[in-house]
């Protein structure tokens, strides 16, 4: 392997870790100025081959162990440790903070990792004080480079907490342009060596660009998960030769700091589990008591909701939007809409419409809406496939979101699809990217939705005896698909299906079962305790499982499981893994869809309620018509995935092992 | 006597096509015709008590079988029959020979110990040592038309109570209803409507969610009237109830009935609240008038005190007609659809039970029972307890 190809990747932690303090001490110690230091850089570079004699790095993935083992020798070389002293001092610190960017990481990998000496030091760093960032960090340079040497930095007083922050509170938004990075990176690294020999000519033409390239950076950062994502990533790929050349223009403003995250998002790829697990946390949700985010989304949408008015104090947080009154306008505007794709105007506006619900038909019509537009779709001039794809994926996907609310189901269905878009190999063609995704999306839907009812229902299935009472509410895919299947295989059984007000889903249901000539019960939701002396089981669907064990499913759902644990009767969840997400959930208020309340305030064939509504009194009288509630694990029995049958205490580890399987297969 | 047996029978009629509903209505009625039933009833001069007792009784079991769920119909004419015994055993009654018949008909008909518990409750001893000076007066008169003028301004206080019973359970609403709560109430109920504006009028601002109580929903009609009062109130869907509840400070509801053993019978949907507002610590605040006081124990009361009602309220029978048609395994049909009336929560559910004399835990209301009812007029066995008196 080349080794310079390793170095450039490496840089970019070298910022991520923070350690500014080394490059000031270098700085201070070639001398004050800036491009005075570039000498120790320069030796840092790939091209220094020599290995020192301390380190015998056992290497935990190729790709990286190959590329530190380069860069350590430089590091070691440098004269850092008496420096130390010198963050303290507040002078160093702005220079060090932004600078200290490539030089200083290899040596702080080395101190962190194996040095016994250093670990007093390393305890700074590992220290609660630290935040989180600091400390996740520590944790993949241990685990990558452990055993390497113990150059000793002392890191982290001198990281600046706040760049910390702001880097993490990125992390989130940056997090799908990792990959890209990585491509992006393969076409730069070509410069480096050259760059980094004749510095001192260059530095001024580099400074510059850094320059321009830090406020760039802000302006990426400052767009929240706008797509252009792409373009800091790029950016970031040039920085880092800029870093090389230590720029006093720099301190001037954060930028480096910011673009440094962005930096170090890039090296995703070869991260440990634990750092990308932690990146893949969610991006917290999009809250809608916050003026100055709902005013910029607003600027951006397609979909001109206005606001319902008299709305919930509870709820101010989720968007509750007059209902009907958008579709008019938006089915004019079909023939005109450029940016869209038809295929997913279609699919936004049936979910405006209600034409398509629940978890599994939307994420299918979605993905299969995404499919079309992929197969339609044509990388325009100058961009490449990979990043303006992504772009376009997200406007779609931030058109659906304002049309409905993602389901979980949804968001993991779109977090697979980037994924398979940003991991496409550069060499690929535009019309193979494209048939491969296509056969990628296909093979989603495939496996994960409809081979996993099926084992879902072989496994359910064995549940059912003769003689039992089922019960399910409302009207899930996957039961209705459980009660037909045992139905064939000529169990005797009997189905109570619960239904509410509003949407009175069971009744599709009922009709079904009906047909087939299976024996039914019906009733709503407030007899359920009546009814429940009767059951034997309870059948329930759910539109997403979270990670401690809570079922988010239809309103209702929460209510029918605590009666059936109250009567002690089974309650058996049925649920496709790919719905499972790695978020935690205690109530059903923070995180819910709301939807139309006039749903609630008429109630059809009753002249006398509906009359009752068109009257005054508007301002304090509201009509909440949830969509989603929570049932606490301890109501489930078990939840039936494609994996096997599992307790609620199981959610995490389905999370973890298979949760990644999704964003690969 | 023909009039009186037309006007049993327009109840009987009333009762049984469920033209005379509610808490207020069917107690009211019933106490009125017991009135009349008495005023016109021919006592013998010897033992008339226990005449008026069988007159009284044999009225009572028609109207407990024309609607058996109406439980305010059995209750009010066991409270008239203990106003009766009470009125032959109170002091100024002091007919040597009635008394002595009365006392041998207690022991021969009920277990020694009952006479122990058939003690006037506080309300009665006012009346009645309001009445022994009338009936000191009037004592020229004959002692039929005492005993009978005494039952009868004792059931007129009766019907007064019931009539009252919601201004006196409001009054307590102050003692229970803070600043900025948020309570959760299910359906509609007088009680509670009144509750809720007599804490509103002491300017207590709060927030009330109510949930519709499908298929009926009449919790709609509950939340204009409250917010034609100037209350925040919002409507939920009764599925939403358990994603509300964590945020609800209190639950407060009207009942169909409360039993001896401080369960309630409740309109359907509330054992789901309740279990609810139990998972989540919140108390359930039961509001009813002491006429709603079921002198009996549950027996299974889901089916045996559950009224079923037309299917056609939750599948629109039109729509649903194919469905219907599809006929029929072994004879039954394949649908079948489960529309109650009402709920049974038992008392560990239930944190207090407000009635118009204070608020009670559930498990002392057996006690109040006793202050109420005779309990030879409860203390049955065998099958046909539940019609019989």
């Amino acid at each position: 392997m080349d080794p310079r190809r390793y170095s450039r990747v490496i840089d970019p932690k070298v910022r991520q870790v923070g350690f500014c303090p080394r490059s000031g001490q270098v700085q201070n110690q070639s001398g004050p100025t800036g491009p005075s230091t570039s000498p120790p850089v320069s030796d840092i570079s790939p091209s220094s081959n020599s290995l020192s004699p301390v380190m015998i790095p056992p290497p935990r993935h190729p790709s990286d162990a190959a590329s530190r083992a380069v860069n350590v020798p430089a590091a070691a070389t440098t004269p850092l440790r008496p420096r130390r002293p010198s963050f303290d001092d507040p002078n160093n610190n702005s220079s060090s903070t932004e600078q200290l960017v490539v030089s200083s990481y290899n040596p702080d990998e080395s101190v962190l990792g194996t040095s016994p000496p250093f670990s007093g030091i390393g305890d700074d760093r590992d220290g609660d004080a630290e935040s989180e960032f600091s400390d996740n960090s520590v944790n993949w340079i241990r685990q990558n480079d452990s055993g390497r040497f113990p150059l000793s930095l002392a890191p982290d007083g001198r990281f600046d907490s706040a760049a910390a922050k702001e880097k993490q509170s990125k992390k989130p938004q940056v997090g799908s342009r990792k990959e890209r990075g990585g491509g992006q990176t393969a076409e730069v690294r070509n410069d480096l060596p050259s760059e980094s020999k004749p510095l001192k000519e260059k530095t001024s033409k580099a400074a510059r660009r850094a320059l321009q390239e830090a406020q760039r950076a802000v302006k990426a950062a400052a767009k929240a998960a706008g797509g252009n994502k792409s373009k800091a990533a790029s950016l970031s790929a040039h920085e880092q030769t800029d870093k090389a050349v230590k720029l006093p223009l720099q301190r001037k403003d954060d930028g480096p700091v910011t673009s440094s995250a962005a930096v170090s998002e890039r090296r995703g790829g070869e991260r440990p589990p634990e750092k990308d697990r932690k990146k893949d946390a969610p991006a917290p949700r999009m809250q809608f008591d916050d003026k100055n985010r709902v005013e910029k989304a607003k600027k951006r949408s397609v979909v001109k909701q206005t606001e319902a008015r008299n709305r919930v104090e509870l709820f101010r947080h989720l968007p509750q939007y007059e209902h009907g009154t958008q579709l008019p306008d938006l089915e004019s505007k079909f023939f005109q809409l450029d940016p869209m794709h038809p295929s997913i105007y279609k699919v936004g506006l049936q979910y405006l419409a209600g034409d398509i619900r629940g978890g599994n038909a939307r994420c299918v019509a979605m993905l299969q809406a995404f499919s079309e537009a992929i197969k339609d779709y044509s990388t325009p001039p100058e961009k490449t496939l990979t990043r303006d794809l992504t772009a376009k994926v997200n406007n779609f996907v931030s058109f659906l979101i304002e049309c409905r609310p993602l389901s979980i189901s949804m968001g993991n269905a779109i977090r697979f699809l980037k994924s398979r878009i940003a991991k496409l190999p550069i060499t690929l063609s535009e019309a193979e990217a494209k048939s491969s995704l296509c056969s990628d999306i296909e093979r989603f839907i495939n496996e994960k939705i409809v081979i996993a009812e099926k084992v879902i229902v072989e496994h359910a299935v064995t549940k059912i005896q003769d003689g039992d009472v089922l019960l399910t509410y409302g009207s899930s895919a996957v039961v209705e698909m459980v009660i037909l299947h045992a139905h064939k295989l000529g169990k005797q059984f009997r189905v109570v299906i619960v239904d509410s007000r509003p949407r009175f889903e069971g009744q599709a249901l009922l009709r079904k079962l009906v047909k087939i000539g299976v024996s039914c019960t019906y009733t709503h939701i407030n007899a359920v305790s009546y009814i429940m002396r009767e059951v034997t089981r309870v059948f329930l669907g759910a539109a997403s499982v979270f990670s401690n064990g809570t079922v988010y499913s239809r309103v209702g759902t929460a209510c029918v499981a605590m009666v059936a644990h109250a009567f002690h009767v089974p309650v058996l969840v049925c649920c496709e893994a790919y719905k499972f997400h790695e978020r935690v959930l205690l109530d059903s208020i923070c995180s819910n869809e709301l939807g139309d309340p006039d749903a609630i305030s008429k109630v059809p064939g009753r002249m006398d309620i509906n009359s009752l509504h068109d009257g005054t009194n508007k301002e304090n009288l509201q009509h909440l018509n949830l969509m989603y509630d929570a049932t606490p694990p301890d109501y489930i029995s078990m939840i039936v995935t494609e994996y096997g049958m599992i307790p609620t205490t199981s959610v995490p580890v389905i999370v973890r092992e298979y949760g990644r399987e999704h964003l690969l297969i | 006597m023909p009039d009186m047996q037309g006007l049993v029978n327009e109840l009987i009629d009333k009762l049984k096509k469920r033209r005379v509903k509610g808490s207020l209505e069917t107690p009211l009625q019933t106490a009125e015709l017991l009135r009349s039933v008495i005023s016109v009833q021919k006592l013998p001069p010897t033992n008339k008590a226990a005449a008026l007792i069988n007159a009284v009784r044999d009225v009572g079991e028609k109207l407990i079988a024309a609607n058996p769920v109406e439980l305010s119909v059995g209750n009010v004419i066991r409270r008239v029959l203990h106003i009766i015994r009470e009125e032959d055993l109170s002091p100024s009654s002091d007919e040597a020979g009635d008394n002595e018949e009365e006392i041998t008909w207690l022991r021969d008909n009920t277990a020694p110990y009952v006479a122990e518990i058939i003690r006037p409750p506080l309300l009665h001893m006012l009346h009645t040592f309001s009445s022994a000076e009338e009936k000191s007066k009037s004592y020229i008169f004959g002692r039929s038309r005492k005993l009978k003028h005494d039952v009868i301004e004792a059931i007129n206080m009766l019907i007064e109570d019931v009539n009252i019973c919601y201004e006196l359970i409001a009054e307590q609403a102050v003692e229970h209803i803070h600043h900025n709560e948020t309570i959760l109430t299910l359906g509609w109920s007088r009680t509670v409507l009144e509750f809720l504006l007599a804490a509103k009028d002491k300017k207590r601002s709060f927030h009330v969610f109510v949930a519709e109580g499908a298929p009926r929903c009449h919790g709609h009609a509950l939340a204009q009237e409250l917010v034609g009062r100037g209350l925040k109130t919002t409507v939920i869907a009764d599925a939403s109830v358990f994603a509300m509840i964590s945020r609800v400070n209190m639950v407060i509801v009207g009942v169909h009935a409360v039993m001896a053993n401080g369960g309630v019978i409740a309109p359907v949907g509330m054992d789901m609240v309740a279990l609810a507002a139990q998972k989540f610590a919140v108390p359930v605040v039961v509001v009813a008038g002491i006429h709603k006081l079921r002198p009996l124990y549950p027996e299974n009361p889901e089916v045996s005190l559950n009224d079923m009602r037309s299917p056609s309220e939750l599948l629109e029978l039109g729509k649903f007609s194919d469905c219907m048609d599809f006929g029929s395994v072994d004879g039954a049909p394949l649908v079948h659809v489960a529309n109650p009336v009402f709920d049974y929560v038992p008392p560990e559910l239930v944190s207090l039970v407000i009635t118009d004399i204070g608020g009670h835990k559930p498990s002392y209301i057996y006690r109040l029972i006793a202050d109420y009812y005779s309990s030879q007029d409860y203390v049955r066995y065998g099958r046909d307890a539940l019609f019989k008196l």
